[in-house]
This record gives structure tokens, C-alpha cells and sequence, in this order.
């Protein structure tokens, strides 16, 4: 019998988790200060994880869900779109979304408990931070959709966890991705956990990236700890979609160096063993000791950093903790354009009602 | 003005609404070349085109999570959900996004989209494709559901549907799609949504429906008139959010009500409607609220669904009941 089709899966690296050349670096690569600013904001992102942590365990914000480890993969997309793309995150994406403008004090709010953490002056047409998982997929085609039909060169970039993938939204997503050739990128997050399930029990295939190939779209895998791969990967995808050839579905690898949120306990379902080899890979220190085997960091660098840092996150939560709680109209306040009248006495009742515990707690 | 179907309605206002705003785009399963399983698409690709009159791929949570994308960057897409009965998927996107979507982002972004779907049953169609889920869709934040009763408040209330700035669940009564004609004039002009229209004018009970049921509420209303009862008819029109003024307006001069719909009683809008009149109106009825409705079971196969269907004599018993109450 005939063979009808054939396919095959790539998969990217640059550096290796030592930060040894694996190979050629691409052009963007070849001067390596490029890459001090994607270094720059993956400390910042680890710094502002670690605060936010804290700020968690103090009880100042509520349950929080960690970006350590994704790092690269954060700076990667912060560095390969354009101001007019749209970003579609899941809930972990703080880090790319500082590097859209973002001000991390609002993934504090959004964590706080506040929707004001979802309102991204600095990148109006971005998405906001999306819970429910892969449904932020079909979002991204309506966008990519709208792009094409107005002929604007932008992109629509949507993230998902290697969870998603199981869900029907990500597969209707990629499939109509490809049906209108549409200007999308899906990067599909791969941690190796969908809180307790590792990413053997989501899916029986080598890679998650093949799943494009179901929807005829271009697919590739890429090492999400490398920041130069994915940097590569994704914007290669990002420009092939700017030009008009197409979707690319990338899986980048990593892994969940934290729990999943504040709210769990890794320590139930994977070894401490395991933990300590993925922090042989994690993608700072690897970026970190290419750059100085360049001469373009030095440990002078380092330190000057490290304070820079420090009084960014500061400003963040002085930002976050000075922002007044909203009053209890905020609920109906956004809900629709204008408030149909017939919904206008529960404003004024739970406007009441706030008064009057005020006033009991006063007096 | 012409003398046109309800069905011919929705076409004609998709076709005024993309013709007066190119950000008017129509999206679903055989839109396009086929003009939609009841055609009321039809002929809309050939004049303004593949790209604004997409076929979909067969997913309904994507036909409608595309919408939520496609509002929130500026377009105006009306999505079309070939019945009902498969738009329960697409509920998660209507309920996580389209209705949250301006809240959650405190007005950053909106979702003025259109979910359009033929419901309810009596046209002997397969099963699921009977379905009357309009409680579904009305217990969801941030959102409008729109039920017209004819042709030309199909044609008014989808183009205000498509012009409003938030996502607006129209519900089409498949069976009334060509029961009848209305002459409809093409002026562009919406009809104001919020609002409940009186139907028939009476004095002794109000019936408050909406959708195909309207049309039974009004058989009935003659029913009861050859036998001296005086029933006023009131169409909500729109079910979400429901215009209690209209309705208490007339409860309070009546005494009476019945709130007749063909979805399951449970939980239903009847349910809603009568909880309302008693809380507001308590003092002025003369007896309690009547609920008539579909029964709390699985929307029957075609053979047994004029028993399912509250009849213009189940109305008319119902009403009876409200008179007789001592």
C-alpha cells in the first residue's frame, strides 16, 4: 500500500543547558549584547515571581501562579512582536506582559483580587490574563480573522499550557487557523504538568507540536529554556504570519520549576530528585554564562543588576498596595456599555449596604 | 415595504446591517453558498463576499469564541448556531468571555458581537433541534437575550442587536420562520431592546410570553374573549433583561397573571417573571401567578411534541384556572 503522507517534527537549540553553543546561532544572535536585555528582564521576571511569592505567603495578595522556569520563553515573545500584535496569555504570562509595557504592579492587582489588573493601558488591544483553559485559543482566530479581513500586516500570538492541548478549543482553534490561513502563532507552553498530571497522561504523541500537523499547519518543537531558540522559533512563526503564509503551532519545552499556583503542593506528586535536575536547565544561568563566556556580562553586571531589580519590584508593590480597593459599584460599573435600568436598584442596594457596614464597623 | 416571512426578516436586516457597516461580518456552519440550513443567510456571501460571510468549520464553541475575538478588535460579527440544541458549547464562551469580557477588562475591551440561533419546537425536526434553552443564556451576566414573536420585530430588533456596543443571544422562533407574513419596511431602523411590547390590550389577566408562544397567547386571548374574559397579551421581546414595568404596569391593572413559555418549568423565565410579579405586585393579584409551560422532561421526538407544547388550550385552561380562583 502507498504511503500518502510523511511528517516530520523539528526541534530547536541553540545553547546547550550549560550555555555552550549547540550549533550556528542565527544572525539576531551573532553580537552577543543582543541578548543582555532578554537577560535583563528574565531576572526581572524571576525577582518579581519571588516578590510576589512573598507578598502571597504575607497575605497581601491572594492565590498566585509562579513563572519560574518560563522565563525565556516570556522574553522571547516580549522581543519578537510588534506593538500592534496582539497578545493572548493564559493566567502565567506576567513576564512577556512587562515586556509588552505592561506594568507588573497590575499582575499584582490581578492577583490581588482586583479586575484593575486586567486594564493594560500600555498595550490596549492585548488580551487580559485568561483562566479557563485554552478557551483564549478561538479568541485568537476571531483576531487573526479580523487582521486578515482589514489587511494589516499584524500578528495574533496566543499561549496555552501543555494541558490545553487536550482541550477541544485548542484543536477547533489550529484547525481554523489553518482553513483561513490566518496571521496566528500558538505557543503551547509545555511545563510537563497540568497541576499533577505530567504530559505523558495528557497525550500519547512524541511531541505536542505534532498536533499542528492534524491541523496542516506548520508545527515545530523548540528548547523553551534557551531564550536564542525560542527568540528564533517564534519569530520566524511571527513573521511567516506577518506575511501572510500561515499559522505556526511551536511547543516550547521547559518545565514548572514552582508549584502551579501558591494554592499547591508540588511535593504530592513529583520527587524532589526530578525537581533537582530541571534546575540544571532552568534558562537563566545558561543564558547568563553565555553571555559572559562572551564578555558581554560581567559579575560587576551582575550585581548592578540585582539592585536594579530590587528597586523595580519595590516600585511595583508600592504601586499595588497604594492602589485603593474599588467601591462595590465597580461590579456593575464595566458590565455593559450602559446599565439597563433594570438592574440600576442593585446598585444602589449594594451601595447601601456597603454604607452601612462602614458605619457599623465605624461606630 | 414588503410582505415578507420572518425568516426573510433576518435576512433582510443582515443585509442592511452589513451593507450600512462594513465591520458587520456574518460567521457559521453553511452560511455562506448554502445561505443557512432556513436561508436566512442566503444570497449575503454572493453580495459582500467569502470573507465576510464565512463558513465555519463544524465547532460551535469556536464559532462563538471567534465572535469574542473578532468584537473585541472592532468587527461586528453575528454568528449564527445552526440549532439551539448545539449551542450549548458555545454557552462557555457566551458565559466565561462574551458576557465578562468589558467588566473584566473594566471597559478596555468589549464584545459587541450576535449569537443568532433558531429555537424551540413544532417544526417535527429531528431530535435536539427543538431545544428552548433561552433561561440557559438569560441567567448570564453582561449579556442580552433577544426572542422576537414576527417579522418585523425580527428585522428591528437584529439590526439594534447588531448595533449594540455588548453580546446580544438572539433566538429565533423556528416555527414561526414562514408561518406567516408582516409587512416589514427596510428603513434600517432598530427597535428599542429592553423594552416589552402589549400585544393585545384586555382587562381581566395579563399573559406575558415571548417568541412562538406569543402567537398561542394570542388564540387563546380569542378564545377567552368569545367567553367574556378580557386578556391583555404581552411579548417581552427581549427576555434578558425583562421589562417588569410593562408587565407589573398591566398585572396591577388586571390582577391576574399567566406566563406561558415552552421550555422545561423548572427554572425557567416564568419562574423569574412570577417571582417578580409577586414580590412587586403581591397586593394587586386577585390570584397567584400561573406558570404554563413546557414540561420539566427531555424535549420530545417529533411525534409527541403537540403534547409538549403548551396548546392554546393548556392557555386557556390556565387562564380559566386564574378566574375561577377563589
Amino acid at each position: 500500500m502507498p504511503v500518502i503522507a510523511r511528517f516530520e517534527v523539528r526541534s530547536t537549540q541553540y545553547l546547550d543547558a550549560e550555555g555552550r553553543e549547540a550549533g550556528p546561532l542565527p544572525a539576531f544572535a551573532a553580537d552577543a549584547r543582543a541578548l543582555v536585555p532578554d537577560y535583563r528582564a528574565m531576572v526581572l521576571m524571576r525577582a518579581f515571581d519571588a516578590k510576589a511569592i512573598a507578598l502571597q505567603r504575607t497575605g497581601q495578595i491572594g492565590t498566585y501562579a509562579s513563572t519560574l522556569g518560563k522565563e525565556a520563553i516570556d522574553a522571547a515573545l516580549g522581543a519578537v512582536l510588534a506593538k500592534d500584535d496582539v497578545l493572548l496569555p493564559s493566567y502565567r504570562e506576567s513576564g512577556v506582559l512587562m515586556l509588552r509595557g505592561v506594568s507588573p504592579h497590575r499582575t499584582l492587582l490581578y492577583w490581588g483580587g482586583d479586575e484593575r489588573g486586567n486594564v493594560f493601558p500600555e498595550s490596549p488591544r492585548d488580551f487580559p490574563f485568561n483562566v479557563p483553559i485554552a478557551s483564549q485559543l478561538p479568541h485568537a482566530v476571531g483576531v487573526a480573522y479580523a487582521m486578515k479581513l482589514r489587511r494589516e500586516p499584524r500578528v495574533a500570538l496566543a499561549l496555552c499550557g501543555d494541558g490545553a492541548t487536550s482541550k477541544g478549543d485548542f484543536y477547533e482553534a489550529i484547525n481554523a487557523a489553518g482553513i483561513w490561513k490566518l496571521p496566528m502563532v500558538v505557543v503551547v507552553v509545555n511545563n510537563q504538568y497540568a497541576i499533577s498530571v505530567p504530559r505523558r497522561m495528557q497525550c500519547r504523541a512524541e511531541t505536542l507540536a505534532q498536533k499542528g500537523i492534524a491541523a496542516g499547519i506548520a508545527c515545530e518543537q523548540v528548547d523553551g529554556n534557551d531564550v536564542i531558540a525560542a527568540r528564533d522559533v517564534v519569530g520566524r512563526a511571527v513573521e511567516r504570519a506577518r506575511a501572510g503564509e500561515g499559522p505556526t503551532l511551536v511547543e516550547a519545552m521547559t518545565y514548572r520549576l514552582s508549584d502551579h499556583t501558591t494554592a499547591d503542593d508540588a511535593t504530592r506528586y513529583r520527587s524532589a530528585e526530578e525537581l533537582a535536575g530541571q534546575w540544571k536547565n532552568e534558562p537563566i544561568v545558561r543564558l547568563r554564562n553565555w553571555l559572559a563566556s562572551k564578555g558581554a556580562w560581567t559579575p560587576a553586571d551582575e550585581q548592578a543588576l540585582g539592585r536594579e531589580v530590587a528597586a523595580q519590584v519595590q516600585k511595583c508593590v508600592e504601586a499595588y498596595l497604594k492602589t485603593p480597593r474599588p467601591g462595590p459599584e465597580q461590579m456593575f460599573e464595566h458590565l455593559y456599555a450602559r446599565l439597563p435600568r433594570q438592574y440600576a436598584w442593585q446598585v444602589a442596594s449594594l451601595t447601601e449596604e456597603a454604607e452601612d457596614h462602614v458605619e457599623h464597623h465605624a461606630g | 415595504m414588503s410582505n415578507i416571512t420572518l425568516v426573510e426578516s433576518i435576512n433582510l436586516a443582515l443585509a442592511r446591517a452589513m451593507e450600512e457597516d462594513e465591520s458587520v461580518v456574518v460567521l457559521g456552519e453553511d452560511v455562506g453558498l448554502n445561505g443557512g440550513v432556513f436561508r436566512a443567510t442566503a444570497g449575503l456571501q454572493k453580495r459582500f463576499g467569502a470573507e465576510r460571510v464565512a463558513d465555519t468549520p463544524l465547532a460551535e464553541g469556536l464559532i462563538a469564541g471567534m465572535a469574542v475575538g473578532m468584537a473585541a478588535e472592532g468587527l461586528r460579527p453575528v454568528a449564527e448556531i445552526q440549532f439551539a440544541g448545539f449551542a450549548y458549547t458555545a454557552i462557555d464562551q457566551m458565559l466565561n468571555h462574551a458576557g465578562r469580557l468589558r467588566h473584566r477588562t473594566q471597559g478596555r475591551l468589549s464584545c459587541p458581537m450576535v449569537l443568532r440561533t433558531p429555537c424551540g419546537a413544532g417544526i417535527h425536526a429531528p431530535e435536539h433541534h427543538s431545544e428552548s434553552p433561552e433561561a440557559m443564556f438569560a441567567h448570564i451576566p453582561g449579556i442580552r437575550v433577544v426572542y422576537p414573536s414576527s417579522p418585523a420585530k425580527a428585522y428591528g430588533l437584529l439590526l439594534a442587536a447588531i448595533l449594540d456596543p455588548d453580546p446580544v443571544v438572539f433566538l429565533e422562533p423556528s416555527r414561526l420562520y414562514r408561518r406567516f407574513k408582516e409587512e416589514v419596511r427596510d428603513d434600517g431602523a432598530p427597535l428599542a431592546l429592553d423594552e416589552a411590547f402589549v400585544v393585545r390590550e384586555g382587562s381581566d389577566v395579563t399573559i406575558v410570553s415571548w417568541g412562538a408562544m406569543v402567537h398561542s397567547s394570542l388564540e387563546a386571548a380569542d378564545v377567552l374573549a368569545a367567553e367574556g374574559v378580557s386578556a391583555e397579551v404581552i411579548d417581552l421581546a427581549t427576555v434578558k433583561p425583562i421589562d417588569m414595568e410593562t408587565v407589573l404596569a398591566s398585572v396591577k391593572k388586571t390582577g391576574r397573571c399567566a406566563v406561558v413559555t415552552e421550555a422545561p418549568r423548572t427554572c425557567s423565565l416564568a419562574s423569574e417573571i412570577s417571582a417578580n410579579v409577586s414580590e412587586q405586585a403581591l397586593l394587586s393579584l386577585v390570584a397567584p401567578v400561573e406558570r404554563i409551560t413546557g414540561w420539566d422532561t427531555v424535549t420530545p421526538m417529533f411525534r409527541l411534541e403537540e403534547h409538549y407544547l403548551p396548546s392554546t388550550a393548556r392557555i386557556v385552561a390556565g387562564v380559566r384556572k386564574l378566574m375561577e380562583f377563589q
